[in-house]
Order: C-alpha cells, then sequence, then structure tokens
C-alpha cells in the first residue's frame, strides 16, 4: 500500500544506461596473478627497471597479506587467480592524439558522451581516457604544457618523467598501506599523472574517464597528483563499465601531494556497473585514495558521489601535514537494490591549525547497505586542530540499512572535533506533498534527494553537479527515485 | 465542479467516511465543520487522492471526471489543491524551484508552454503580496524552519501560484494567530472568483468571519448531519457540538 514501496518497484526495473560493451578487440594475458605477470605487465609497458622492483616487492609483501574483513560488506570470496590483471585495445599505442586512435574507441567514447576530439571536446576540460587497463587519449596536452603542467597517462609519465614518479609514487599510500594497495602496486596497469608546477594555476578541469570493456578483466589504475607550491588544479573522474554477470575487481590508489600553499580539488562521480536488481554482477570497488597536505597552507578537497559499483570500500584522506594545512571531504553515497557501499574518510591532523570538514550524505534505497566509516586522528603536535563531521543518512523504503561508523581519536588538548550525525527516512508525508502540487512521483523523490544532497552537490564543478544529479535520480529509478 | 456521492471511506480497517453527499459549484465557498474525529480531515485527505486511504463505496465527479480513478499528481494537474493541516518540510529544496516545477507540470499538463525562470520571478513577486511575505522566503527550502504561520501563509501562496479550480483548506485556521489568520483569509478572499471554489475544513467558527462561506456543512461520525448557510456557524459557535451530538443519537 506504500505509494514508495510502488515507486521503488517502478525504479527498480530502470536500466543501467552505460551497460553495453563496445566491439573492440582487445589483447590480454593469461588469467592468474604471479611473478611472471607482473614481469609481462611491467615489459608490455616498456617499463624503466625501478618500476619492475617496486612492483616486484608489493606482490612480496602483498602475499603476506590477508584480505580485510572488518568493512560491513559481504560477497563471496575472490580468486585472486581468476582475473585477468591486463587488458589493453588492440591497435593501440599509448600517447596517440584522438585523431589517431582506433575509431571504435572514439566510438565508444562519444556514446559515453565523453568526445575525444579536442575541437569536439568540453569546453575548459581536458581529458584523459582510460580503457581497461591503458590510457587511450589526453586531450589538451599541448596547451597545458605551456603552462609546464604535466596531464598524462601514468605509463608516459613513467616513460617520460621517471625522476618525478620515482620521487612521488607510494609516497602518500605505500604498497605496504593494505591489502588492495599492495595488490595495486603490483599490477596497476596505467592512470592519470598530473604535475602542476610552482606558483601555475591550471586554467581548466583536468579529468579523467574511466572505462571496463573487457570481460573477466580488473582495473587497477593508478592517479598521482603533485602540486607544487602556490598551485591549483581541479580534477574530476568518472568511471562506467559494461552489464556483466560475473563481478569484476577494480583496486585502484590515488595519491595527492600538495606543496606549501598548493590546493587540490579532487572530484568522483563514480557510477561503475551495480548489478542488477537481483544483486547479480557488478563492480567491486575496493579503492585507496589519500591527499598528502605536505605544505603549510595548503588544501586538499575531495569531493565524490558514488552511485555504482556492487561494492564500494574506499575512505579518501587527507594527511594535514602542513601548518595550517585544510582536509575536505564531501561525499555522497547512493545504495540500491543490493549494493553495499562502506566509504567514509580520514583525516590526520599532523600539523598546528590544521582543519578538516566532513560532510557525509548516505542513501539507502531498496535492499542497499550503506555505511559511513570515518576516522579523524588528532596527534600530538596538532596544536589547535579543528574537525567537524556530518554524516546523514537517508532511507527510502525499509528494507534498506544506514550505518555510522565514527572514529576519533585526540592526542592534543586544545584540538576541538565535532561529530553530528541524523538518520531519515524519505516519508510519504514529503512524497505526498509533493504529488498533491502535481510533480510526478518520480520527480518528487530525486527532489527529495538532491535536496538532502544539496550542500555535497553544491561542491561539484558546474557540469559534473548536473550530471550528478541527473545520476542521483537514473540510480534510483529502478529502486526509488 | 464537484459532486461527491455516497463516499465511504477509511484507513487500516476502520471506517471514517460513512456516506458523504455533497455538490460544489464554481463560485461557492463551503465550509465543512465538525468535532475533532469526525471525518473533516479524512474527507479532504482522500479527496486530494493519500493512497493510505481506502474507498469503500460511492464516487466523487471532478469537472466531468471520475475523481477517484486518478492519480494524486493528476487530480492536482486538474486543478485540486489541498492547503495541507500541517505543511512537510522538505529540506534542502529551495522553495522557488519547488513552485516552478508544481507550475510548469501543470502548465505541461493543460498544455501549455513552460515559465521561463524570469517570468516566473515577475509573477511570483506579485503573488508575494497577496500574502505579505518577503521573496527572501523563496530561496528558503521549502518549510524547513518556518514558523507556524510561515508554513500556513505558504499554503497561501502556492494556491495563489497554482490557480486550482478547487481549493480544499484543512484546517487552515490551525495554529495561527489573529493576525496571520487575517492575512490567510485575505489572501484565500483575494483569490476568490465566480470559476472556482473553495472548501473550509475548520473546527472553529472564527476562521469563517474572514471567509464567508455561502454553505455550512456540519460533519458528524462520518457524515454530513446538518447543513445551512452562514449562521449555522455562528449557532454552533453558541452551543457547541453538543445538541449535534444529542441529535445524531438519538
Amino acid at each position: 500500500m506504500s505509494t514508495e514501496m510502488d515507486h521503488i518497484e517502478s525504479l527498480a526495473n530502470r536500466e543501467y544506461k552505460y551497460g553495453f560493451t563496445a566491439d573492440i578487440e582487445s589483447v590480454t594475458i593469461p588469467k592468474g596473478l604471479n611473478e611472471d605477470i607482473i614481469r609481462m605487465i611491467s615489459a608490455r609497458k616498456k617499463e624503466p627497471e625501478f618500476m619492475l622492483e617496486w612492483r616486484l616487492k608489493a606482490f612480496q609483501h602483498w602475499q603476506t597479506l590477508k584480505e580485510p574483513t572488518w568493512a560491513n560488506v559481504r560477497y563471496e570470496p575472490i580468486d585472486y587467480q581468476d582475473i585477468i590483471y591486463y587488458a589493453a585495445p588492440k591497435n593501440h599505442d599509448a600517447g596517440k592524439s584522438a585523431e589517431e586512435i582506433d575509431p571504435e574507441i572514439v566510438a565508444l567514447y562519444d556514446k559515453l558522451g565523453i568526445p575525444l576530439a579536442e575541437r569536439e571536446a568540453l569546453a575548459g576540460v581536458a581529458v584523459d581516457a582510460v580503457l581497461d587497463s591503458v590510457s587511450v587519449a589526453t586531450t589538451f596536452k599541448e596547451k597545458l604544457s605551456e603552462l609546464g603542467i604535466i596531464f598524462c597517462s601514468f605509463s608516459e609519465a613513467v616513460q617520460n618523467h621517471p625522476d618525478l614518479v620515482k620521487k612521488y609514487l607510494g609516497s602518500v599510500v605505500p604498497y605496504t598501506d593494505n591489502f588492495f594497495a599492495a595488490l595495486n602496486s603490483a599490477v596497476f596497469s596505467d592512470g592519470s599523472f598530473i604535475f602542476v608546477p610552482k606558483g601555475v594555476r591550471c586554467p581548466m578541469e583536468l579529468s579523467t574517464y574511466f572505462r571496463i570493456n573487457a570481460a573477466n578483466t580488473g582495473q587497477f589504475e593508478r592517479t598521482l597528483i603533485v602540486a607544487e607550491e602556490d598551485s591549483y588544479v581541479s580534477y574530476l573522474e568518472g568511471c562506467t563499465a559494461p552489464i556483466r554477470k560475473e563481478n569484476q575487481l577494480h583496486a585502484a590508489v590515488v595519491e595527492l601531494v600538495a606543496h606549501d600553499r598548493a590546493q587540490i580539488k579532487y572530484s568522483t562521480v563514480q557510477n561503475w556497473y551495480p548489478g542488477d536488481k537481483e544483486g547479480q554482477g557488478g563492480v567491486y570497488n575496493f579503492v585507496t585514495k589519500r591527499g598528502l597536505c605536505a605544505g603549510v597552507n595548503s588544501k586538499i578537497s575531495w569531493t565524490q558521489v558514488e552511485t555504482g559499483s556492487a561494492i564500494t570500500w574506499k575512505y579518501p584522506g587527507c594527511v594535514l601535514k602542513g601548518d595550517n594545512s585544510v582536509g575536505e571531504f564531501y561525499s555522497v553515497a547512493l545504495t540500491n537494490n543490493y549494493q553495499q557501499a562502506d566509504t567514509g574518510t580520514k583525516m590526520i591532523h599532523i600539523g598546528k591549525n590544521t582543519r578538516s570538514t566532513i560532510v557525509s550524505k548516505g542513501i539507502s534505497a531498496g535492499f542497499g547497505q550503506n555505511s559511513y566509516r570515518g576516522q579523524v586522528k588528532v596527534l600530538k603536535g596538532a596544536q589547535g586542530a579543528r574537525n567537524f563531521s556530518q554524516c546523514d543518512s537517508l532511507l527510502i523504503g525499509d528494507q534498506c540499512g544506514a550505518h555510522t561508523f565514527p572514529y576519533i581519536e585526540v592526542k592534543n588538548r586544545s584540538a576541538q572535533v565535532e561529530h553530528e550525525a541524523t538518520t531519515s527516512k524519505i516519508g510519504d508525508d514529503q512524497i505526498f506533498y509533493l504529488l498533491q502540487r502535481g510533480i510526478a512521483k518520480e520527480d518528487a523523490v530525486s527532489m527529495i534527494v538532491n535536496g538532502f544532497c544539496k550542500e555535497v552537490l553544491a561542491e561539484l564543478p558546474m557540469e559534473f553537479a548536473v550530471e550528478a544529479q541527473k545520476l542521483l535520480s537514473v540510480s534510483l529509478e529502478g529502486s526509488v527515485g | 465542479m464537484l459532486t461527491i456521492k455516497n463516499l465511504q471511506a477509511g484507513i487500516e480497517g476502520k471506517t471514517i467516511l460513512k456516506g458523504i453527499d455533497l455538490n460544489v459549484k464554481p463560485g461557492e465557498v463551503h465550509a465543512i465543520m465538525g468535532p475533532n474525529g469526525s471525518g473533516k480531515s479524512t474527507l479532504a485527505q482522500v479527496l486530494a487522492g493519500r493512497p493510505e486511504y481506502e474507498i469503500l463505496a460511492g464516487a466523487v465527479d471532478f469537472l466531468g471526471k471520475d475523481l477517484l480513478e486518478m492519480a494524486p499528481e493528476e487530480r492536482a494537474r486538474e486543478g485540486l489543491f489541498l492547503a495541507f493541516q500541517y505543511p512537510v518540510e522538505i529540506p534542502g529544496v529551495n522553495t522557488s524551484y519547488f513552485l516552478r516545477t508544481a507550475l510548469n507540470e501543470i502548465r505541461a499538463y493543460r498544455g501549455d508552454t513552460k515559465m521561463s525562470p524570469g517570468d516566473f520571478l515577475k509573477m511570483i513577486r506579485e503573488k508575494l503580496k497577496l500574502v505579505e511575505m518577503d521573496a527572501a522566503f523563496l530561496n528558503r527550502s521549502v518549510n524547513e524552519g518556518f514558523s507556524g504561520g510561515e508554513k500556513k501563509r505558504n499554503e497561501v501562496l502556492q494556491m495563489a501560484v497554482l490557480q486550482p479550480r478547487l481549493a480544499i483548506l484543512d484546517e487552515t485556521d490551525s495554529g495561527l494567530d489573529i493576525d496571520a489568520l487575517k492575512v490567510v483569509a485575505d489572501g484565500v478572499n483575494k483569490l476568490r472568483s465566480k470559476d472556482n471554489a473553495f472548501i473550509v475544513v475548520t473546527h472553529y467558527q472564527r476562521l469563517l468571519n474572514y471567509i464567508v462561506p455561502d454553505f455550512v456543512h456540519v460533519l458528524y461520525d462520518g457524515r454530513i448531519v446538518q447543513s445551512g448557510d452562514k449562521s449555522l456557524a455562528l449557532q454552533l459557535e453558541a452551543n457547541g457540538y453538543d445538541a449535534i451530538k444529542t441529535a445524531a443519537m438519538a
């Protein structure tokens, strides 16, 4: 009898829009994981010796680790020997410009709404496109290089800027950090690399679009952003994958380094395939993201809208080392049908007068389970540190769940740490009120959900905010809004 | 405009409306009065299509269409408006955006073009005067943190913007001080025309001093037990509902 449940039904029947597969021939390596596989990946990428050594050390370390089980998510054990760790489109060489790449790939990205040709590109947004394991195109490269900004695929960075890679790779997320970070370090295939030199304000949004296309393939990308003194960069990432019955593993690592007075704004709209309405298939999104505010007065801001993936396990955090540095985390995580998300952040206050803000909005519908897990740690030397955390959960229907796990550890008496949490349910009252004003049920639910997420959506760059709003509506459509 | 025949409805197995007959013509104002629990608010909710209520018998014709067959949003688009007794808060949703969305849904239903944000702003500035509201209201979240009076004025503002054919005011006077009551009643009076009609649901006669009804109906135990003109309201005010109850028992 509940209007809400009917609505959820109707929404649950909506299909994942990005679920098509493209007919792009790919070159893969054999299934499984061992040192030979790692040597094979490294050889294919023509990597210098230091990279191979690093990968092998990571692999050795990974073998000593156990998969973590503390997250509030459930899934069948992953057989790491049953995954293909490298897939690249055939007829592909890294660093090609859009004009030279396989027309099938250009067509795929057009279908996704990401034009690779610069003349058609979104104004003010430079794009790096990563398909399965490799980067297939990077736009606006020359224009950016005039300013000394490096924006390229990770593979190219290893070839062309080995000193920078050597200096910063693993400096924020060492391969010893956790199980999935170690795995990524051993087998990562591509990703984006950004370097913004001293005093440069990057004039356009930099963006990477990740796409898994090949079957039975894991995607392990690595992104590294370095902002030198007094620089600024805003970066966006988007992700989709085809509908497949099998679960696909995605284990990425992102490292950010902000030097004195530098600012990095990192936005994610994650829409990996979430699985079908019975919970079959979908991407396992096990990601480690961390930013180091290395310099004084530096600032790192994470904004994420997580609507996809069968399972999300990610905690983009900030290590606030520089005095007066600022860390921010704005998150919307939506779980519908049988999706599970265990996400949040880590704010580690080391420097004096460091400040952090956490705003987390969890939305659960269908049988979705949504957990916020956040750590705020104030170390001894962090005189005058401040944190404010706000975690709000919205429930749609009565089969879903919302959970909050805050961890607060304060070792300096002058610190101020505030935590607020609320849980509410989309009421039949609210929906009926909007219906009575002539607004359709689906629009009513998405209006309520968007209102709930307003503070976070406001942090996204304009074009992305509009996309994110649509995505929230679509993601709820099969299930509630 | 609205013809209700033998309407019976209930909730969770309990019958509340036990056979309502009512006929409302364009230009008329009908007051529905009655003691607590008589079914006044249920009638308002059932007409608006609240899904929790079950229709047990009867028929309702609204502008030549079967009202009971329509979804709540269709009823709204056909021109039925309910001013809520307890307007709902919708955090984060800007009042202006909400109202423009609602208006454009209704316009689209009628085959009109969407109103641009610019034209909408001009129009709504006029409507705000009607309820003596400040333009700052428009940028606040729908009803969030509004006082009781502000919420009720917001209901009248919405009515002014959406221009319904039939407006049902569900205890719009409850929780209002006399000044706020006058503002709300003035707003309603300015919206009265020969083409639209009002059903004013109220417990007290007080509101009817300001919104003068053409007909007064007394609802008791799910039935209209007495109908008359505005003097009936005064009579009830003087004698209370006890006489009605006694008569109904007999």
